[in-house]
């Protein structure tokens, strides 16, 4: 053998070596896109949140400013309709957009790396949504964006060791904000589309620009 | 598929020619490593604890008989370990890399950018 000929194909092998242990320890599918889209449906959720407390807050007759106990049951469960739906959206359309991306580079959505994100991802999540639950039992509602930004950025922080590093960056980000959110109490709702739409807009388009401008162009 | 058989055959018992000069004294290249499969599994157990055998099979894209016979070869050289294991009652094999292993594919890694800067 020559040796042009061992050079390539040392070359050949560093690159697959390379491309192995990249593709073994990191879920690299995740597409900027989902995140600009989870964004886009929290700014929508917290928007149509906002509407529905200044309604039952806004009322120009001060009389009706002390709420009648149906009435405020009632905007609780739209809450947390708006919520439920809220949260169903966005995982569905960045579920979406990431299995597109999968497709692209003929990967797979389910396999080994992306297992391990969604379980690091999954432990942090429900033991805060749980959490949060639990303080809604008890009429709890003040800590509940904190909370939700805190334990999603742990989960963030947590998964994004198997995953673009920009989603550990991303998880210190909702951490602060959602400790800041902490000694805010009452700014909840404006802390909470910071932290679930404009930051996962801002992070989803730098994903976007540097990881898959290049594959859809 | 016969042909595939034979032709692992034929690569094992190179191997075991192989395994008392392994490293190449020109190059210091590693002669287990010279297959793509035996590589590609080395890539892949250096950076993860444990990898069961349906995940290399699929990350490497290979056939079970073809990996099977690939893994055997790198834990007869005592570069892998095998753990059997159950979940619920299918087998579930996982490999990790021993130290020998891990030192082997450094010095490896070590020739071939050698190799690639020219530099013997």
């Amino acid at each position: 053998m020559s040796e042009q000929n061992q050079q390539t194909d040392s070359l050949q092998d560093v690159r697959d070596i390379r491309r192995l242990m990249e593709r073994s320890s990191r879920f690299t599918s995740l597409s900027g896109l989902s995140c600009v889209a989870a964004g886009v449906c929290a700014l929508g959720g917290a928007f149509f949140g906002y509407r529905f407390i200044s309604n039952y807050y806004g009322q120009d007759d001060p009389g009706k400013w002390h709420y009648s106990n149906d009435q405020f049951a009632a905007l609780k469960n739209e809450l947390l309709l708006l919520a439920a739906i809220t949260f169903v959206l966005a995982f569905g359309l960045s579920f979406f957009f990431t299995w597109r991306k999968t497709k692209q580079q003929k990967s797979s959505l389910w396999d080994h790396s992306s297992r391990r994100v969604f379980w690091n991802m999954a432990i942090p999540l429900v033991a805060g949504g749980v959490f949060v639950l639990g303080m809604l039992k008890y009429d709890e509602w003040s800590f509940v964006a904190p909370a939700c930004l805190v334990f999603y950025g742990l989960a963030l922080v947590n998964a994004g060791k198997y995953t673009l590093a920009d989603i550990r960056y991303l998880g210190y980000c909702e951490i602060v904000l959602g400790l800041i959110n902490m000694f805010e109490i009452g700014y909840g709702l404006y802390f909470w589309a910071i932290g679930f739409g404009a930051l996962h807009i801002i992070y989803g388009i730098i994903m976007w620009n540097k990881y898959d401008r290049k594959i859809e162009s | 598929m016969n042909g595939l058989n034979g032709e692992s055959a034929n690569k094992e018992c190179e191997l075991k020619v192989e395994s008392l000069t392994m490293k190449n004294p020109i190059t210091g290249l590693n002669k287990v490593f010279d297959n793509r499969i035996r590589l590609g599994v080395m890539s892949i157990l250096v950076v993860n604890e444990e990898v069961s055998f349906n995940d290399l099979k699929q990350m490497l894209e290979v056939t079970d008989g073809n990996l099977a016979t690939h893994l055997v070869s790198l834990e007869e050289n005592g570069y892998i370990k095998v753990h059997k294991g159950f979940i619920g009652r299918k087998t579930n094999t996982t490999y990790s890399v021993t130290r020998n292993g891990e030192k082997a594919f450094s010095d490896h890694i070590a020739a071939l950018e050698n190799m690639i800067k020219g530099v013997k």
